[in-house]
């Protein structure tokens, strides 16, 4: 069976993905301060490097980048219910583009096997 | 079998193969990860060649006019040659006039070495004879004047700028390296809406692309907002106002951020003031200037309200003091 990154229509999709995700995510208050300062170029590419993992698309994910990326952020508070806002902009992007809820469940689940690693556990 | 010359070597690359993996095949080990063009982290220039379209895909529109592909995607179909930058030349040109903007704005047109091409929004490299200071400066003229023009902001301590402003004299010669840069207009869609924005000096790259695209027959909208703390910090004014008389689809708009309100122009903060006058921007193409903070504002701004990131092209301007 395809991925859903090839489903979706691969790069030009996540990139239309990208736009999307980032915006809720810039959007939304409770978590816009761990990503103040930020190159916003460089955070887009981190966040398509996401989401190609996530929809099983090619990566080169591990988990010890993940572990490094996001520890200064553990030092300003970031806990589980970030992530779960992350994963609820994650899971309505998808839904906005179509993804039927069984691909997206699938996604939703890759994107919950990084909470640990992201969360430094 | 098309050669890609990278560094000096030779290298063979095979039918269908990519340039990724023919140079590893050499022991040539670019930067890369996840070999599917999604990561861009094998972002590499064509300095000679021309890249498949299909190698460009995902790679900023400025940045794919100027050469730049996905290694991991390029099956070449002719001799290459690749590398990280080009080397520019040292150019020498003569100062043909110097003249105060405002008071902390001083232009400076030079004469246009022999060889130099440019496109409108780009920066030199000005170097300082003797002790090689260097400071980048954005090309606020368009490749038919028959001058370069730079807009030098005075900075307390700065020595280019101190040099600059004190010394230096019509007549004399300057040199510098360049052009650099990917804050340029794009022929591609003449009725695209068009979004500059800058404070400062962040107008001399802004000035060059409006004046860029107009002369190219742009008829989307072009809407510029140049922004300083008070009135006296703004300059050229009148020259923007006569091009928007002069052409419907452009509209300028002076902002400042306390004090008197120029003629046509807003109080507030320029972070804030496209949005709030635009709207909606999905479909523009932006182009953002000055400093860090400003741009950063303005560039998540403008993708809140909708551009995408692809089409946000930014300049942030470091000022080095002493």
């Amino acid at each position: 069976m395809s991925s859903v990154y090839e489903q979706l229509g691969g790069e030009p999709a996540i990139d239309a993905a990208v736009d999307i995700f980032y915006r809720k995510v810039l959007g939304d208050k409770y978590v816009i301060r761990f990503f103040e300062g930020v190159d916003m170029d460089k955070q887009a590419g981190k966040q398509k490097a996401f989401l190609t993992m996530v929809t099983g698309g090619p990566n080169s994910y591990t988990g010890k980048d993940m572990r490094e990326g996001h520890r200064h952020l553990i030092k300003m508070g970031l806990d589980d219910s970030h992530f779960d806002h992350i994963l609820c902009h994650l899971r309505s992007t998808l839904a906005e583009l179509g993804v039927a809820q069984n691909l997206i469940d699938t996604v939703i689940s890759v994107a919950e096997s990084t909470r640990a690693d992201v969360l430094d556990r | 079998m098309p050669t890609i010359r990278f560094e000096g070597q030779d290298y063979f690359c095979a039918e269908g193969e990519t340039l990724l993996d023919s140079l590893a095949r050499h022991g040539v080990m670019l930067p890369s990860s996840c070999k599917a063009g999604a990561c861009l982290t094998c972002l590499t220039r064509a300095l000679k060649g021309t890249p498949p379209a299909a190698a460009q895909q995902g790679v900023k529109d400025t940045l794919a006019a100027q050469g730049y592909f996905l290694a991991c995607l390029c099956k070449p179909v002719e001799d290459m040659e690749i590398g990280l930058a080009s080397v520019s030349p040292r150019y020498a040109a003569r100062l043909l006039s110097k003249d105060l903007l405002n008071e902390s704005v001083v232009r400076l047109r030079l004469e246009v070495p022999h060889g130099f091409t440019y496109r409108a929004g780009q920066f030199i490299n000005l170097t300082r004879a003797g002790d090689e200071l260097t400071r980048s400066y954005s090309l606020a003229s368009i490749p038919s004047d028959p001058y370069l023009e730079l807009h030098i902001k005075r900075v307390q301590e700065g020595r280019m700028s101190t040099w600059l402003f004190d010394d230096v004299a019509a007549g004399d010669e300057l040199s510098f390296f360049g052009p650099s840069g990917d804050c340029f207009y794009l022929q591609d869609d003449a009725d695209r809406p068009i979004l500059l924005a800058g404070a400062g000096t962040g107008l001399a790259p802004l000035y060059g692309i409006l004046r860029d695209a107009l002369a190219q027959g742009h008829a989307g909208s072009i809407h510029l907002f140049h922004a300083s703390l008070a009135t006296p910090g703004l300059y050229l004014m009148d020259d923007l106002r006569a091009l928007a008389d002069a052409h419907t689809q452009f509209q300028y708009t002076p902002c400042v951020l306390h004090g008197d309100v120029p003629a046509g122009g807003m109080q507030g903060n320029i972070v804030d003031l496209p949005v709030q006058v635009l709207g909606a921007l999905g479909g523009y193409r932006a182009y953002l200037c000055g400093d860090p903070p400003i741009v950063n504002g303005l560039r998540q701004k403008s993708f809140l309200a909708g551009i995408a990131m692809r089409d946000i092209h930014s300049d942030p301007f470091v000022f080095t003091p002493a």
